[in-house]
């Protein structure tokens, strides 16, 4: 395959814009229809009352909390991974980040909706809104969901930012591509970009502001959601270790995501020429250290609770590994641990579809991670006549899964809208190379180029 | 509140109370056996022992009313609030259904609303007036009939005087035959309640949580 100059470049990565296929309508309509099911669903939910979830006395949380922590966690693909991508000046970033920062936002945006979700009142969830109200009363700042509120819209903010702000040159590029209505619209998204030097110089710096700036946002957001967990006293959720425990996770399932949205990308969007069979090599070989990561976080928690021998906490530890959640258990460790460790400690294995497999394992492992978390411990809180059992039943289903379809969704369409790669950060990085070799030699691992 | 295990036979008298004063739905078999029974005061039924040789053990659980309740700061609308007497307040209408108080009680002795509350004819008739009826998704609990105590001292304060002790009696402590549960003024040290509540016997329910119940447990002392 021949090198992509700066015109392939902007062909090929401008096509799904000016392109559109009868395949694509077909995709959209059939995620939108899923995605509409799912929000009848919620209204159907609302209309008829909670009891149509499986939650019951005494576990309060289950479905919607897992997905809520689920989706935070994927949201750390982007911005925490291509934030500190950038800082090191890794190389072989520029064709990543911009699809990592899309999963963030998205993510993000499913994520939030699940405390809504959830609630009892969901037409109430304003109240957790700080403003000068009638009732005369503040939010309780006391309270780990509070906090998880502003965390959230710390990040959602932070990270939009992050996304949009490189993302002015390529609207320019397209405002000079196109011609009419569409020309206005991103002329208007260019915000006036010109290219000129002062521009790129202002630019170039407020993306390193937002680069160092969002990785302790996006630590402390994870940090918050697992606070939601270890603030309460509930067996096994009541635990120090939470926070970090949570990060490592949130960055472990991140980059999973990320993984299988780029071999979609590279698949669908014949985007071979640019999402090389490295970057998959590279994040796979990322992939494995969050997993032996996430394993070390696992033995520690689960050793020092074994060793601990706490009645309600080895309660809890039993019901997961030996009792009716072990099968679930057991397939998180196997997809979490040993297929990762299996396929991307192996050069062999560490192909595109190598690194796909064992994404996918991570993302369903990840999430049977955070169901073990939610519901053995509520079941199997301190008083055993209080114990009791949790099955979902359809409506949690439905929406859980519309909540993947609408994922698909937002990303096909903002593919279809934005190029998905950074046009101009791509070209950048090609003169790069010849302009400043020395200075970038130590990041010569896993280069474009040999 | 003290309760006896000694005096009390699990009859299950304070739990019907409880629902005809507070107006709490009863939510039928089909929901109840999903884990959506309410029951602002259950009697829990132990075994104790190695059949043949086992006993019986009754301990009625409500709302311990902590003074460090973990149910309390994890709210975030302050539906979940303490009294200025003392009490865990519960507000409904401030309540948005986060769920997290129950989540966070040790005792799990808070109720959700899964769906509008129903109660078949002719029970409708005996609804409690001075106790609001709760809407689908808020949380709900034991009070220890909070109206009784307003109404109480607010009888006293139109009369000019103290409140006396055992002049408020919860629903529970009203109606147990064995006069199992007893009521009063923790802070009153010659009150019923701060007697028993001093009695060797006595014990909170979950101490070492440092969540500073003030339900007092006097344990069985009957030997086997």
């Amino acid at each position: 395959m021949s090198e992509p100059t700066a015109r392939t470049i902007s062909d090929d990565l401008l096509r799904p814009l000016l392109r559109t296929s009868w395949r694509f309508y077909l995709l959209v309509a059939f995620l939108g229809g899923i995605v509409l099911t799912g929000l009848c669903t919620w209204i159907y939910q609302m209309w008829m009352g909670f009891g149509m979830t499986g939650i019951n006395n005494p576990i309060f949380w289950a479905f919607y909390i897992t997905n809520f922590v689920f989706w935070i966690g994927i949201s750390h693909a982007g911005t925490l991974i291509s934030a500190i991508l950038r800082l090191v000046n890794a190389g072989w970033r520029r064709p990543v980040t911009r699809c990592a920062e899309v999963i963030t936002v998205f993510a993000l945006m499913i994520g939030a909706m699940f405390p809504i979700i959830h609630l009892g009142r969901p037409w109430l969830f304003f109240w957790l809104v700080p403003y000068p109200n009638q009732r005369m009363i503040w939010p309780n700042f006391r309270s780990p969901l509070v906090w998880d509120f502003f965390a959230i819209n710390t990040y959602l903010t932070g990270s939009v930012l992050f996304l949009l702000l490189p993302m002015i040159p390529d609207f320019a590029l397209v405002r000079d591509r196109t011609i009419g209505l569409r020309s206005r619209i991103y002329g208007a998204l260019a915000l006036g970009w010109k290219g000129t030097p002062k521009q790129w110089h202002r630019l170039e710096s407020a993306m390193s502001i937002m680069a160092i700036a969002i990785i302790p946002v996006a630590v402390s957001v994870h940090t918050v959601v697992s606070f939601d967990f270890s603030m309460a006293p509930v067996p096994m959720w009541h635990s120090t270790m939470f926070g970090p425990y949570f990060v490592a996770g949130a960055i472990f399932s991140g980059i999973a995501a990320l993984i299988i949205a780029m071999a979609a990308l590279r698949k669908f969007l014949h985007l071979e020429a640019y999402l090389h069979p490295v970057h998959f090599q590279n994040l796979g070989k990322l992939l494995l250290m969050m997993s032996l990561l996430w394993a070390y976080f696992v033995f520690a928690e689960r050793l020092t609770i074994w060793y601990g021998n706490d009645t309600a906490e080895v309660a809890v530890l039993n019901v997961t590994q030996q009792g009716s959640f072990a099968p679930l258990y057991w397939t998180m460790v196997v997809c979490n641990f040993v297929l990762p460790l299996f396929i991307l400690s192996q050069k062999r294995l560490r192909t595109i579809a190598g690194c796909v497999i064992a994404a996918c394992g991570v993302c369903v492992g990840m999430w049977l991670e955070r169901f073990l978390i939610v519901v053995p411990s509520l079941g199997h809180k301190f008083l055993p006549y209080a114990w009791g059992h949790y099955r979902p039943r359809p409506v949690e289903l439905v929406i859980t899964i519309s909540t993947f379809a609408a994922m698909t969704l937002l990303y096909t369409l903002f593919s279809k809208f934005v190029p998905i790669i950074s046009i101009w950060e791509l070209k950048v990085g090609g003169h790069d190379v010849h302009e400043t070799p020395l200075a970038r030699s130590e990041h010569a691992v896993g280069e474009l180029r040999p | 509140m003290a309760v006896d295990l000694d005096r009390c036979t699990g009859c299950g008298a304070c739990v019907t109370a409880c629902h005809a004063e507070n107006n709490i739905p009863t939510v039928g078999p089909a929901q109840a056996a999903r884990g959506r029974a309410m029951h602002w005061l259950r009697v829990e039924r132990y075994w104790e022992g190695e059949f043949p040789d086992v006993r019986l053990k009754f301990r009625p659980v409500m709302c311990q009313q902590c003074d460090a309740a973990p149910c309390e700061p994890v709210c975030p609308t302050f539906a979940s609030h303490h009294t200025s007497e003392g009490l865990n307040a519960q507000v409904y209408n401030r309540c948005i259904g986060t769920r997290y108080c129950a989540n966070a009680c040790p005792y799990n002795v808070r109720f959700f609303d899964f769906f509008n509350p129903q109660w078949p004819k002719p029970l409708h008739l005996q609804l409690n007036p001075d106790v609001s009826v709760r809407e689908v998704g808020v949380m709900e609990k034991c009070t220890f009939c909070v109206q009784r105590i307003k109404a109480a001292g607010i009888d006293a304060r139109a009369a000019n005087r103290e409140l006396k002790d055992g002049e408020v009696q919860p629903a529970c402590v009203q109606t147990c035959t064995a006069k199992a549960l007893v009521f009063g003024d923790l802070n009153d040290p010659d009150s019923d309640v701060a007697r028993l509540a001093r009695s060797p016997r006595g014990g909170k329910l979950l101490e070492e949580l440092g969540t500073l119940p003030n339900v007092t447990y006097l344990e069985r002392q009957t030997q086997v």
